[in-house]
Formats: structure tokens, sequence, C-alpha cells
């Protein structure tokens, strides 16, 4: 095993780590300061990538697709909030936990009747088609690379929204007492509509950015939700900063856990079982990372203030 | 008088009923199950699509007899398999039940079906456990016996001379058994055996360690959007020019409309393809193309020869499906044309067939579909038949 093989697998943990964060920020945001639990948030990731395969089957132009499905994500992420969750952000997270369930299931079918159960592709926009030689016979994808850059983005931006807007000010002060907002005259439902819309947007963006690297499939978000969901419990419910760096460290820790748990208990076991326990150690090395940073700070790295 | 005339009415409306009642008794009843719900519902879709493709064909008739055909969501889940498969066979009362895609599925419904006297013909599924000591009267499988896919893949690798491969497949068991059967007919040196979880999207570390080892072969076993999200980042990786890509059921024609040219010449196991050379499988694909506008895939095949088979069968019992020792002689007589050619079944009543090594390529119509490159196996029983007490 040489240094570079390292190293690039320390690349793509981190890129898988961005990839996490695309879809847990929108999910942390939601839930940080609407206290609102949206299951949901998975399908409309699948979404936002079903829709850019069908914006991109009509005009043939990734941009343009981009453009069109986020905004047909937002919107759809508007209507959801007008139809159904607007009713749900005074009951109980469990009454949320069922409601957007259901959700999951309608839009999983939807998908499927309107654009069949075979997996769908988008291919990789012409421009950023190539890709650099990192080590001997392996080639780095620059689409990958500008995921990464994307993530980078996105987490900049909200960074400067959060800290330095009006409107980053009134999410921060919704989510630690949306009551006294309320009270001093912000009208809190429009704020939450837009921080909906906003987190559906960006739910929309990680399926479309993703979209050309795996298959767009009916239940996509389904897996990739369970993981956002560790990310944001890591990082502290709430946190934008927790999701970025907990995502990283999962991303990181799966990646090196797939990579090279064989490898290091060859060290002191026969070949045979290593083959059969290193895999499933590598698998289970997240949810133990979880229950270690949950012993160890309750509320996650870095809890919002003010809960 | 009027009295009279209700009476009349009366009976003439029950004697409609009686006759339509026994019309309906009088057709043959083929329940389909098979999976409709989640991702692999795309191969439940060819199953039922393939077999009612054929049944349009026959006139709507199998063997003669008028034939009503009730299709059953097994959802990939084996409860909900079985409780469908007793309503099949308590309310519907079917002649037989066709299905299933998925080898969990059968090992759930194998019992229900053929205790209650019901034939059991499986168009996809073949597990190993019915092919040996348990193997049954009253099933028929039309497909394959499962490792025979991933052997003719081991025995191409050994017989052109690879000396290292990497395996990457799932890990559960039928990962497991893939896994086995490549090696149970290559004999050379298997650099790394990688078992991913299920339903894994990235796999770059993977393909890194690939490159970094860089093997003559890789061979993978990643079923449905897993062998879509490997291939299109293998290709995307640059390692589907240098290293040749030996698969079961992760490239074919369900999957190839997502994968497209990430897939082209990479190679599968198969025991048919969309461009194997008679005429009736010429116009099977051609007649499916035009129904469904989608190139058909094995499931599709393989259900439209289990419609052939029930169609012999019934045919040469003269529509008599009560007499079940003499349908069960001719099922295993097997007389239809196949559309893979030559097809006996074994003492097991798994097939006797040809196995071939396919390989992707683009069609003229712009589909993809896979193409046959050499016969691997020829008239190739499995390797279970020998414990098998039916003679």
């Amino acid at each position: 095993m040489s240094s570079t093989l390292f190293l690039v697998q320390v690349l793509n943990g981190l890129q898988f780590g961005v990839l996490l964060f695309l879809i847990a920020a929108g999910l942390t945001l939601v839930f940080g300061v609407m206290d609102f639990i949206n299951l949901a948030h998975g399908v409309q990731y699948m979404l936002g990538a079903y829709l850019a395969v069908a914006f991109y089957g009509v005009f043939d132009n990734f941009l343009v697709a981009l453009v069109l499905a986020l905004l047909a994500a937002l919107a759809f992420g508007l209507l959801l909030e007008f139809l159904v969750f607007r009713h749900l952000y005074a009951r109980d997270h469990l009454d949320q936990v069922i409601a957007t369930f259901g959700i999951i299931l309608f839009l999983n079918h939807a998908v499927r009747l309107v654009w069949g159960a075979a997996p769908l592709t988008l291919p990789v926009p012409e421009f950023f088609t190539g890709s650099i030689s990192l080590m001997a016979g392996l080639h780095y994808p620059v689409w990958r690379l500008v995921i990464i850059a994307a993530g980078l983005g996105v987490a900049a931006l909200l960074y400067l929204l959060v800290s330095f807007t009006r409107i980053g000010m009134l999410v921060r002060a919704g989510s630690t007492n949306a009551a006294m907002v309320s009270a001093l005259g912000v009208n809190i439902e429009r704020l939450f509509m837009f921080v909906f819309g906003f987190g559906s947007m960006l739910a929309g963006f990680a399926g479309i950015m993703i979209a050309p690297i795996i298959s767009v499939e009916p239940g996509m978000g389904t897996n990739i939700l369970i993981l956002a969901f560790v990310v944001i419990v890591i990082g502290g419910i709430g946190s934008i900063r927790g999701a970025f760096v907990a995502a990283l460290l999962i991303g990181l820790v799966d990646t090196l856990g797939r990579s090279f748990s064989v490898d290091i208990l060859r060290l002191f076991m026969a070949p045979s079982p290593a083959r059969m326990v290193g895999p499933a150690l590598a698998s289970m090395l997240i949810y133990v990372l979880m229950a270690i940073v949950l012993y160890v700070r309750p509320s996650g790295l870095f809890p919002a203030r003010g809960r | 008088m009027g009295k009279l005339t209700v009476s009349v009415a009366i009976a003439a409306a029950l004697g409609c009923c009686w006759a339509a009642g026994a019309q309906a008794e009088d057709n043959l009843k083929v329940g389909l199950i098979t999976t409709l719900s989640g991702p692999p519902a795309v191969l439940g879709q060819q199953l039922r699509n393939g077999f009612s493709l054929a049944l349009k064909q026959l006139g709507g008739k199998l063997g003669g007899r008028e034939t009503d055909l009730v299709v059953a969501d097994d959802e990939l889940k084996p409860d909900v398999a079985v409780t469908k498969v007793k309503a099949l066979l308590d309310r519907d009362k079917v002649d037989f039940v066709v299905g299933p895609i998925f080898s969990n599925i059968l090992g759930a419904i194998e019992k229900p079906v053929t205790e209650a006297g019901v034939f059991l013909i499986s168009p996809n599924a073949g597990t190993s456990t019915f092919a040996g000591k348990e193997c049954n009267p009253n099933l028929f499988v039309t497909s394959y016996q499962n490792d025979q896919v991933h052997e003719v893949l081991g025995e191409y690798a050994q017989s052109s001379g690879m000396k290292k491969v990497i395996i990457i497949v799932p890990n559960y068991q039928a990962g497991k058994d893939a896994a086995a059967g490549f090696k149970h007919k290559f004999t050379g040196e298997v650099l790394d055996e990688m078992y991913v979880p299920l339903g894994q999207l990235d796999y770059s570390a993977e393909l890194t360690r690939i490159a970094a080892a860089s093997p003559d072969a890789v061979f993978a076993f990643l079923p449905g959007g897993m062998g879509v999200n490997f291939v299109k980042q293998y290709r995307q990786a640059g390692l589907a020019d240098k290293i040749p890509f030996l698969s079961a059921f992760t490239v074919d024609e369900s999957t190839l409309p997502a994968q497209q040219d990430a897939a082209l010449g990479m190679y599968s196991g198969a025991n048919w393809a969309p461009n194997l050379d008679n005429p009736q499988n010429k116009a099977f694909v051609d007649a499916y193309l035009k129904e469904y506008n989608a190139v058909p895939a094995t499931y599709a095949f393989q259900a439209y020869d289990t419609a052939l088979l029930i169609d012999s069968a019934v045919r040469a019992v003269k529509g008599n499906v009560a007499d079940k020792d003499a349908l069960r002689a001719a099922l295993q007589k097997a007389d239809f044309r196949s559309l893979r050619g030559d097809f006996k079944f074994n003492t097991n009543h798994y097939p006797i067939q040809n196995f071939y090594l396919a390989k992707v390529a683009k069609r003229p119509d712009g589909k993809y579909e896979t193409e046959i490159v050499k016969t691997v196996f020829s008239k190739y029983g499995d390797s279970y038949a020998k414990d098998c007490p039916m003679k």
C-alpha cells in the first residue's frame, strides 16, 4: 500500500463527505430552524434528479436542465409546504414523521408511474467530461471535482447567508425561540416558508449534481436519507457548521474503513475471516462513530446555541 | 300471468349466469406472481410482458383452451408473496403458478404451491435448494440454476488465460454464491474479494483499489441500480478500456437504458441474447420491441418460453389438466420451440442448455443490447442434479 493510494482514498472520502453535506444541509436547516422532521427530504432529492433528467430530455442542455429543475424543485417544495407541512409545524414529532413518511411512499410511487421503474441516467455535462490522472491507471473524473466545488460553494453561501444577512439573523433567531421572534412582529410563517423552500431547493440541487455519477431510480433517496440523518445528529441538529464537519468526518471514516479494514484485519487474522469481518465492520463504523459522539456530546459536535 | 313472467325472467337470469359461471370455470387459469413494486419492478414487468406477449400471440389460449391470466405483485417480500399465492390457489383456483423473479421468494412459495398439487413454473429464480436433494416433482425451472451464470464467467476467465482477478459482489447470500460460482471454474489467483453493502452508491474507494491492483479482469455481480452506478463510475475512472469487465446480472437490457455508452464492450454471462440467431427469436424480439418499445432481457424471453411450455403441455394432455401425472410428463418433455434453440429438462426439472459469453453493443435503432460473443458451455446441466432422487 503506497502513500499515493492512501491520499487518493482520502480525496475519495472528502468527496463523499461533500456529497453528504449537500444533502444534509437542507435537512439540518429545516430541522434546526423549524423543529420539523422532514423525512421527505430524501424524496425531494430524488425528485430533483428526476426533474433534471426530464428537462435534459427536452432541452438537451445541462445548464438549462439544472436551472429549470431547481425552480421546479423549489415550486414543488413550496406546494408541499402549503398543502401538507404547514399544518404539521405545531404537531409533535411523531405526527410529522408519519405524515412525511406518507409523502415518501406517495412520491416513490408517483415517480414510478411517471418515469417507470427502470433506472434513468443523466450524462455528465460536455464541458466537464474529462478526467485527471491521480495515480497510475486511475482517472479522477472532473465532474467529481465539480461536485466538491459545488459542495464547498453551498457551504460558503450558507455561512454568509446565515451569519451576515438580515434573513440569516431571523433564521438564527427563529431557531432559538420562534415564539419570541413572532411576538416581535416578524412574519414567522413566511420565514418558515422561505426556509423550507430553500431546503427543498438544496435537496433538489444535491440530486441534480449527483445524478451524473449514479443511477436515477425510485427509492434512491431512502438510503441517503439515513446517512444524512447520521450527519446532522453527529454535527448537532440545526448547525450548518456541524453538518459540514460531520459530513466530511463520515465521508472519510466510511471510505477509509471500506478501503483498508480488510488490510488492517489481515495483520492479525487469517485472510478469509478478514474478508468476511472487514466489510461488516466497515459498514458499522459510521454508526459506531455516531454512538461515541452521542455518548461524549449528547447534542452533537456543534450544538446550535440556545437549544 | 305477471307472476309467471317474473319467474321466467328470474329463471332466464339465473340461466344466463349459470352459463357464464360455467364458461369461466372452463377457462385455464394461470397465476403470475412477480415483483411489480420498488426499483426491481423493471424486472417483474419484463416477466409479465414476456408472458402476456406469448399469450396474445397464441390468441389468448394455452394448449387450445381460453386462458385467464391473474397477475399478483409479491413486493419482493416473502410473507406478502405467500399471502398472494394462497389467494391465487384458494380464491382463483389457478392451474399453474408462474413466478417469481427473486430466489428468496421462490423459497417462500415453493411449498404452498406444490403441496396444493399445483404446478409451479419459475421463469427466473433457480436456487440450488430445489435442484438437488429437495427437487420437487411439481416444480419446473425454465431459466437456469443460479450458479451456472457465474460459472460461465469463471470458465471464460480461466480458458482465456487470465491469471489475476478481483471479485466485487454485494455482502449478502446471493453475492457470496456468485463469488463461489465464479471461483468454482476459475482457479487462478483472486487478488481481492470486495463485499460491498447492498445499495452502495459511490464506488470510488473500490475503483481506486482496483486501479492500484491492476488485475487481468474484474468479475462483478451488482444487480439493478448498483450495477448502473458501478458501471458508470468504472467507465468514468478510465478502467473500462483497460481491465475487462466480466459480470452477471449487471449489464443487461433492463439496466442498459441507464448505462448506455458506459457499458459498451462489457461482458456478461447468459443463456440467451436478443441477437441469438434463430427465426423464432428474431420474431419474438421484433414483436416485443413493437409492443413495449424496449429490448427484451432474459426475464422476458424466459417468461415467453414458459408460456410456450405450458401451451405445449396442455395441448399434449388435450386440455385435461386434472390428470397431474400426464401433465407432469408432458411438461417434462418440453415439446416446444424455445427461443434459445436447444432446450430440455434435466431429471431435476432444471434446463439443460447452452451458455454464452455476451457483450454490450449498440443497436442500429440506437437502443442497447447484449450480443453473443461465443458459446462457453454446450448442453450444460447443473451440478446438483445428481443428488435429485427424481429419475
